[in-house]
């Protein structure tokens, strides 16, 4: 009994890191329709940005942090110009080609930079790594991951507030729902996007903290934290903030599950939820249309 | 004073000139109405003095600024708001926060979210409801709050009686009787040719991108717009007019 | 009104004159192990290969209008299919083209429900389809995880006659695949496609079975890339997973495509040849070469979206190979 509520609370404070890393990609495509497939790198890359400020300048990852997130946001803007702006008007294709290409010259850059070794943040934050609390029932929780499942918690319930309470959110949903509409109520929709693509890297930095203190990151990680960051969204339902935290936590305990099974059930199990449910929610959406077909013709 | 002066604009609709060679001034005050058979350009060229279109030639001088290269959001900041065609509301939105948005230009001016919900008070008993589930006269009253919110010094509205039944469109025009009061400068392009010629001050009959006719709406006799509206009194009107 | 006379009419001067050259290329080709240096054909062989891979990438995303971002899990498989179907015993060549129809049956079910997936969910829903077949190859005994395992019967044959017959192998392939892919387009497929790339709804309300057009081209990209890939495994001997399902390839497969030109026939194959010859000089500077694969792909994405046969294309209005219809009016 209790190595199955283990099971279940590692793999619930497991999606909360899923949740963390999954909400910036999550925000950027709601608001803009983008799939950033650089979304993984650039964690990858505030990971290192965290490591380089600790290794070199001994300035510790919780204050390395606040240097590191508004750097992001800036360069999340830049992306904005350079990049997500031009792609947003050339089609549906180049998105994703684009930022393919950026995640490809970040990974190597990175490499070029570093090297092939695998590096952590978790030396530079004493032994919070490893601390943990015992709950009754021999259970134990680490210290680390109920931090990050908050900063998750914090993260999406930011953004929901932001988006449903301010006058920022307010202009964001409305370029989302329609940016010519938006134009010509008088919002600015490129700066918009900006903002929300800053936002959204700001997020990926935090993200990218987490990684690096809960295990280890290496140039080419990116991919693998992108694959978890879709599978995350995609499970909760794409469009839903509060979804994604959903998805975090199923696919983080589907991953512990197969972790029991086999050395390779960890990623099996992960990635197979994620196409049952991709396949369940097609027929289901299915059946969805057959039934309301139905009810529509009985109506008349 | 001249709010608006337009000089020799030209646009394109897709592959086909929809606007060419228009030039007309507007005075402070005044309301314009835009008449034309369906295809005329009047659409593209309300959309264009706004910025949702770019011109292809030609400029647009706002109260002596010349607005033509110009972002529509900055038209909007300068006090130019359109009322497009179709509303474009914010479907998944409130009426309240539609209404908010309209304020996002940041004007000073005597719309506020007060005054509006007094001048469309059949939006009050809506106003927490989703934009995309009103009815047309409803979603007609928010989309003009919403461009009155900016407190634009010109209001372009684009074809308000579409899609709606006659009573709702005789509530919205009595809504609109008090900007008509405030002198506020509006261009309006309205299907229905009475309530055109009695909104307005001044009309122009607009046919293939080009305006044929212009004169006030007083002195405009009905059978005479028809006629331009088919294109009948074109020669005539070119021979005038050279 | 007189009514104009319009004739129509696939096949130009230029066109005529450049499917004789290709032809006649072919056959030369065809006679390079004799001609060339090992050296050469081994560099030929591998160059075909990437043919292959462009022209099935550009089918499915250019004729398709999908972007996958993971077409590695077919060319994992079809190495992984043919080393298998060899140590079962089958023949070695034969085995590369029964590996390749395997994996195109495999193809099938998944596209029937990867297919109905929204663009950005398509693309990375392949790269998470990839993932698992590469995890699921890796608990094959046989592979032994990352170990992996060779394809030692090629053992059977002398250097030489092995390094001729793969070359005419992957030469066959790459020609078939193109011949194959022009057939398609000249015909209903292509109109179809066209009707699809340029608006969706209005070519399924005149009756294009855009489902079935875009299941076809699936299912033979698929094929194309197993097909790449046991060639590989051919001419590599070698089969570690970690190698062969690498996204690198769909890295190298979009910079064909982009800088060659995405949509065009004759596009891929410019792209391949330009990658190749970057890799033969690059190829050895690691990283940088990886760093300016990608900068050139990002590049070309916002800047010549169209590639470079795509903008030559448009300016000129020429068409080498006559995939498309030309009308003349005759009054």
């Amino acid at each position: 009994m209790s190595a199955i509520a283990n099971l279940a609370l590692q793999g619930t404070l497991l999606g909360g890191y899923y949740a963390l890393l999954a909400s910036g990609l999550s925000f950027l495509f709601g608001v803009m329709r983008i799939i950033n497939l650089a979304h993984g790198s650039l964690a990858v890359v505030a990971g290192y940005a965290l490591w380089f400020l600790a290794e070199r300048l001994g300035i510790g990852p919780f204050v390395g942090i606040l240097v590191v997130m508004p750097l992001m946001g800036l360069l999340g803007w830049i992306l904005h110009r350079i990049i997500f702006e031009r792609s947003m008007r050339a089609g549906d294709l180049v998105p994703i080609l684009s930022t393919f290409g950026l995640a490809t010259v970040a990974d190597n850059v990175m490499f070029q930079k570093f090297g092939a070794d695998t590096r952590s943040l978790a030396p530079y934050i004493d032994t919070f790594a490893y601390d943990s609390w015992q709950l009754p029932g021999d259970l134990y929780i680490g210290q680390l991951s109920v931090l990050v499942f908050g900063l998750a918690v914090v993260v999406l319930g930011g953004l929901h507030l932001l988006l449903a309470r301010t006058s920022l959110g307010r202009q964001i949903r409305a370029a989302a729902e329609d940016p010519e509409a938006a134009l010509l109520t008088g919002i600015d929709t490129r700066r918009i996007y900006g903002i929300a693509t800053a936002i959204a890297v700001m997020t990926v930095a935090l993200a990218g903290m987490a990684l690096g203190m809960r295990a280890t990151f290496d140039p080419y990680g990116g991919s693998q934290q992108l694959v978890f960051a879709f599978e995350a969204v995609v499970i909760g339902g794409a469009g839903s903030l509060w979804g994604t935290l959903v998805g975090g936590v199923v696919l983080g305990i589907a991953q512990s599950i197969g972790a029991q099974l086999n050395p390779q059930g960890f990623l099996i199990a992960g990635h197979a939820v994620f196409l049952v449910v991709l396949v369940a929610r097609l027929y289901a959406s299915d059946r969805l249309a057959g039934i309301l077909r139905a009810l529509r013709a009985r109506t008349g | 004073m001249t709010m608006l002066r337009v000089e020799g604009l030209h646009a394109m609709h897709g592959l086909l000139p929809a606007v060419r060679g228009v030039s007309f001034d507007i005075a402070a005050g005044d309301t314009l109405a835009l008449v034309g058979a369906n295809g005329a350009g009047k659409t593209t060229l309300l959309r264009t003095l706004a910025g949702a279109h770019p011109a292809t030639g030609g400029r647009i001088v706002f109260d002596g600024t010349d607005i033509t290269g110009w972002p529509a959001h900055r038209r909007v900041r300068e006090g130019l708001a359109l009322v497009p065609e179709g509303r474009r509301l914010f479907p998944g939105m409130t009426v309240e926060d539609n209404l908010r948005l309209g304020a996002t230009a940041g004007r000073a001016g005597t719309w506020t979210i007060d005054r509006v919900r007094e001048a469309f008070p059949q939006l009050v008993r809506i106003w927490k409801a989703k934009a995309g589930h009103l009815s047309g006269g409803e979603q007609q009253a928010t989309a003009i709050g919403r461009a009155l919110m900016a407190n634009p010094r010109v209001l372009l509205l684009d074809e308000i009686s579409l899609g709606l039944s006659p009573k709702a469109v005789d509530g919205v025009y009595v809504s609109l009787q008090s900007l008509r009061d405030a002198r506020t400068t509006t261009i309006l392009v309205e299907q229905d040719l009475n309530r055109s010629l009695s909104f307005s001050d001044r009309v122009a009959c607009m046919l293939e991108g080009r305006i044929v006719a212009e004169g006030r709406s007083a002195a405009m006799s009905r059978d005479e717009v028809m006629a331009h509206y088919f294109g009948v009194e074109r020669a005539a009107a070119a021979r005038d007019r050279a | 009104m007189n009514p104009m006379q319009t004739s129509v009419h696939r096949w130009t001067r230029l066109s005529m004159t450049s499917v004789g050259i290709v032809l006649a290329a072919q056959a030369v080709l065809v006679a390079a192990p004799w001609l060339l240096d090992a050296n050469a054909v081994d560099r030929l062989t591998t160059l075909f290969i990437y043919g292959i891979l462009a022209l099935m990438w550009n089918c499915l995303a250019g004729y398709g209008g999908l972007v996958s971002v993971g077409q590695q899990a077919f060319f994992g498989l079809g190495a992984y299919a043919a080393v298998r179907l060899a140590h079962a015993g089958l023949s070695v060549y034969p085995a590369l083209l029964v590996a390749a129809l395997l994996v195109a049956a495999v193809a099938v079910p998944i596209g029937l429900f990867m297919l109905r997936l929204r663009a950005g969910e398509f693309a990375i829903g392949m790269w998470v389809v990839a993932e698992l077949a590469h995890l699921l190859v890796n608990l094959d005994q046989l592979v032994q995880g990352e170990t992996g395992t060779s394809l030692i019967e090629l053992n059977a044959y002398p250097a030489d006659s092995r390094r001729a017959l793969t070359y005419w192998a992957a030469l066959a392939a790459m020609v078939g695949l193109a011949w194959l892919v022009f057939a398609l387009l000249r015909g209903r497929l292509g109109s179809a496609v066209q009707a699809i790339r340029d608006n969706e709804d209005a070519a399924a309300s005149v009756g294009v079975q855009v489902t079935a057009a875009k299941r076809t081209i699936f299912i033979l990209s698929a094929f194309g890339c197993a097909a790449a890939g046991a060639l590989w495994v051919a001419t590599t001997i070698s089969f570690q997973p970690k190698t062969y399902f690498s996204v690198q390839w769909t890295a190298y497969m979009i910079f064909m495509v982009l800088v060659g030109g995405i949509g065009t026939f004759e596009g891929p194959i410019i792209g391949a040849v330009l990658f190749f010859l970057v890799e033969t000089f690059f190829g050895a500077s690691g990283v940088w070469y990886m760093i300016g694969l990608g900068a050139t792909a990002l590049a070309f994405a916002l800047l010549l979206p169209r590639g470079i046969w795509g903008t030559v294309e448009r300016r000129f209005g020429i068409r080498l190979l006559p995939v498309g219809y030309f009308l003349t009016s005759r009054k």
